[in-house]
C-alpha cells in the first residue's frame, strides 16, 4: 500500500513490526539528551510519559530520522534503521503546534502527503474522505488552516497524519495546546483513529493521558527510561518515588516515615502500620497519591489549614498542612478553599505505597494489587 | 428603552480633534482651497470650481510624468521585493553572524535621503565616480546626464541600495517568526527546498510583505529627493517623476492653483493604488 513511485525501499510494510532500541544515546554540544536507553515498541499505543525535558521529544526525533542518535541503535525486526535517512522512512508527525500548509484548503492538506506517494486521483478522494470522516473535519473540507478554530485545525494536522497511514505513528504532546474541554474530546477519539498494525508513540507530560491512552507507558526522566509496562501497572507499582510523582498529578505526597513496633511514624503523626507494608520495615518514604486523600472520615486523619486551593479542570487542588508536612489532595468537582481555612483530609492505610530511602518501591498500595 | 447619556465624554476626545484639525485638516483646506480658486494677490481671488484640476488632468507633461512614475514603482516592486525574500532566505537565522548580518544590512536605511543622493551622485560619475568610471572603463557607454537610461540604471539601482534593506528586515523577521516544526513537517513529507519555500515560506510571510509591498509602493510613487540630487529630472524630462513635476510647477513656476489641485490628485492616486494593493494582497488569505 505504501509503494513509492520513486523507488524508495518500502518500509514498515503494512505494520511497523517490532522497533528495538537498544543502549541509545544522543548528545548534542556536550549535553545529554537521551541516554542509554533499551526500549522495544510494539503495535498499539506507546505513551512517553514526562515531564519537560525528560527527552520525549529528542526521542521521537530520533525514531522519526529528524535527529541521528550518538550512540546505540535502532532496528525493526532486526534490520538496522539507525542511519536510515528520513527520505525512505514512513513516519507521521503531529505536533504541539497546529502545523499544517497555510495556503492550502483542509482537502488539499490531507490530500498533500498522498500526492507526494503518487496515488491515483480516485484513491487520494476517497482517503481524503475517509480520514476527514474519522478526524470529524468532514464540513470543512474547503476552509483554510486560519479559518479554524485551534481544535479543528489539530484535527486537520491529525488528519494528514492518518491519511499517511505510516505505520509508525509519532505524536508530540498534540493536546497540549488546546483547552481542557477540547482536549478531553480529542483524547478520547484519538484512540480508536489507529488501526492494529500501527506503531504509534504519543508524548505527554499529563498523567491522565498516558492512562486513558492505555497500551504501554514508558516513563521518562533526564534522557533515561525509567520504568516500562502496561499503563495501569506502571500507575499502581511505580518502581521508584520519581516514576510515582511523575504519574501523578498532583505529584504524589511522599513523606519521610520510620516504622518502630508496630506503628507507623509520619512527621508528627503516628498509626498503626499497615498490613502491607514490608517486613522488617524501618526508616523509610511513605506515599499517597492526592486522589485517595477524601474529606469523607477515613482512618487516617489528616487535620490542618489550607495553604492554596487551584482548581484543574474539573476538580481541585488543595494544599494544606498536617502533622509538619505538606499535603497535596485532589478533591473532585470545585471547592471554595479559602487560605488558612482549617481543612481535614482522610486517607486508608491500605493507600499508603513504601519506598525505601533511596527512592526504590518496597511495596505499593494494598488497592493497586487488585481492583 | 431610555438611556441615561453623558456628553462629558466627548471632551475627552477634543484634544484629538485640535490635534488632528491643526496637523491634518487645517493644512489641508488650504491646498483645497487654492485648488478651487484662482489667486491674483491678497484679497484678490475668484472661484473657479474644477477648473484647476481639468488644466492637470489634460496637461501633456504631467500625463507623462505619471506613466514614467507607475514605470518606476513597477520595477522597484518588481526588483526589490523578490530581492529582498531571497537574501533574507540566505541569511542565517541564529547565532552572531545573523546578528551581525542584519546589522550591515541595516546600514543604508540610516542614510539621510539627501546623503543618498549625493553618494549616489558621486559614485556614479563617469569622470570621477568609481562606479561611472569603472563602467566606462569596460567599454560600456554609461552618463546619467546624458542618457536616459543611464539615468534610470542609477536611480534604480540606488533606490534598490538604499530601500531593499527594508524588504530584507521584514522578510526575515517574517522567516524567523516561522515554528521550527513546519520545516520537520515538510522534511518528513519529504518536501524539496521549492515545496518549503512555495507552500510554507511564502504563504507564512503573506502578512509582512503586504505591508513591505505597500511601503516600497508608497515610497517610490513619492520619490523626490534623490533624483532631484542626482539627475534634477533630467537628462531632458526622463527623470521627471510626479513629485519632481509638482515641486516645479508650485515652487519654480509658483502656480499654485494648479500645483493645489495635482496635489490633491496625487494623493488620491497613491490612496487608491495603496488601496488595490492592499485589497488583492488580503485577498483569500483566510484570516476571519
Amino acid at each position: 500500500m505504501d509503494a513509492d513511485r520513486r523507488g524508495h525501499p518500502i518500509l514498515f510494510r503494512g505494520g511497523a513490526g517490532v522497533i528495538r532500541l537498544e543502549n541509545l544515546g544522543r548528545s548534542v554540544d556536550g549535553a545529554m539528551h537521551l541516554e542509554g536507553i533499551d526500549l522495544t515498541l510494539s503495535p498499539g499505543i506507546n505513551v512517553l510519559l514526562g515531564r519537560t525535558h525528560a527527552g520525549k521529544t529528542s526521542l521521537l526525533r530520533v525514531l522519526a530520522g529528524l535527529d541521528r542518535p550518538t550512540a546505540g541503535t535502532v532496528t525493526q525486526e532486526g534490520q538496522d534503521l539507525t542511519a536510515l535517512p528520513l527520505s525512505k522512512r514512513n513516519v507521521a508527525f503531529v505536533y504541539q503546534q497546529f502545523v499544517n500548509y497555510p495556503a492550502f484548503s483542509v482537502r488539499d492538506n490531507i490530500a498533500a502527503p498522498l500526492r507526494r506517494k503518487g496515488l491515483a486521483r480516485d484513491e487520494i478522494a476517497r482517503r481524503v474522505a475517509d480520514v476527514a470522516r474519522r478526524a470529524r473535519i468532514e464540513p470543512l473540507l474547503d476552509r483554510l488552516p486560519a479559518q479554524l478554530s485551534g481544535g479543528q485545525q489539530q484535527r486537520l494536522a491529525i488528519a494528514r497524519a492518518l491519511a499517511k497511514d505510516a505505520p509508525l505513528m509519532l505524536f508530540d504532546e498534540p493536546l497540549v495546546n488546546l483547552d481542557y474541554k477540547l482536549r478531553e474530546g480529542l483524547r478520547e477519539e484519538l484512540r480508536g483513529l489507529f488501526h492494529d498494525g500501527q506503531t504509534v508513540v504519543y508524548a505527554t507530560t499529563e498523567p491522565e493521558e498516558a492512562l486513558q491512552m492505555g497500551g504501554t507507558t514508558i516513563v521518562m526522566h533526564e534522557g533515561r527510561v525509567l520504568q516500562t509496562g502496561p499503563a495501569h501497572s506502571v500507575y499502581r507499582n511505580p518502581a521508584s518515588v520519581t516514576v510515582a510523582e511523575i504519574f501523578s498529578e498532583p505529584p504524589m505526597n511522599v513523606v519521610a516515615a520510620r516504622a518502630q513496633d508496630g506503628r507507623l511514624t509520619l512527621g508528627d503523626l503516628t498509626l498503626p502500620l499497615p498490613d502491607h507494608a514490608p517486613a522488617g520495615l524501618m526508616g523509610c518514604r511513605v506515599g499517597l497519591q492526592p486522589h485517595r486523600i477524601s474529606r469523607s472520615p477515613g482512618p487516617i486523619r489528616l487535620e490542618g489549614e489550607t495553604l492554596l486551593a487551584e482548581v484543574d479542570g474539573s476538580s481541585t487542588f488543595a494544599h494544606f498542612r498536617a502533622g509538619g508536612q505538606p499535603w497535596i489532595a485532589r478533591l473532585d468537582g470545585v471547592h471554595s478553599l479559602p487560605i488558612g481555612a482549617p481543612f481535614t483530609g482522610f486517607a486508608d492505610p491500605a493507600d499508603l505505597y513504601f519506598f525505601a530511602e533511596d527512592g526504590t518501591l518496597l511495596a505499593p498500595a494494598r488497592g493497586a494489587l487488585h481492583g | 428603552m431610555h438611556k441615561l447619556e453623558d456628553n462629558r465624554a466627548w471632551l475627552l476626545v477634543v484634544p484629538v480633534f485640535a490635534l488632528v484639525a491643526f496637523n491634518a485638516v487645517i493644512p489641508l483646506m488650504t491646498v483645497v482651497n487654492y485648488s478651487l480658486q484662482d489667486i491674483f494677490g491678497p484679497g484678490q481671488r475668484v472661484f473657479i470650481g474644477v477648473e484647476w484640476f481639468r488644466e492637470v488632468l489634460r496637461d501633456l507633461t504631467i500625463q507623462a510624468s505619471f506613466l514614467r512614475q507607475v514605470a518606476f514603482s513597477a520595477l522597484v516592486l518588481a526588483i526589490q521585493i523578490p530581492l529582498g525574500i531571497a537574501i533574507a532566505l540566505l541569511l542565517p537565522r541564529v547565532g552572531w553572524k545573523s546578528s551581525l548580518a542584519i546589522i550591515l544590512i541595516a546600514i543604508p536605511l540610516l542614510v539621510p535621503f539627501n546623503v543618498v543622493g549625493t553618494i549616489w551622485q558621486v559614485y556614479a560619475r563617469p569622470d570621477i565616480g568609481f562606479l561611472g568610471r569603472g563602467v566606462n572603463a569596460i567599454g560600456i557607454d554609461y552618463n546619467y546626464t546624458a542618457s536616459a537610461v543611464s539615468a534610470w540604471i542609477t536611480l534604480l539601482l540606488m533606490d534598490t541600495w538604499h530601500w531593499t534593506p527594508l524588504v530584507i528586515l521584514l522578510a526575515f523577521a517574517g522567516l524567523c517568526s516561522i515554528p521550527e516544526p513546519y520545516y520537520q513537517a515538510a522534511r518528513i513529507d519529504g518536501a524539496s527546498r521549492w515545496a518549503v519555500f512555495r507552500h510554507i515560506e511564502l504563504p507564512k510571510l503573506r502578512g509582512v510583505l503586504t505591508i513591505a509591498i505597500l511601503l516600497r509602493f508608497m515610497d517610490s510613487f513619492m520619490i523626490y529627493t534623490e533624483p532631484f540630487v542626482v539627475t534634477g529630472g533630467g537628462p531632458g524630462s526622463s527623470t521627471t517623476f510626479l513629485s519632481v513635476r509638482l515641486v516645479n510647477m508650485a515652487v519654480g513656476q509658483f502656480d499654485l492653483g494648479p500645483a493645489a489641485a495635482f496635489s490633491l490628485i496625487y494623493f488620491l492616486v497613491i490612496l487608491l493604488f495603496s488601496y488595490v494593493f492592499y485589497t488583492i494582497l488580503k485577498m483569500n488569505e483566510g484570516e476571519p
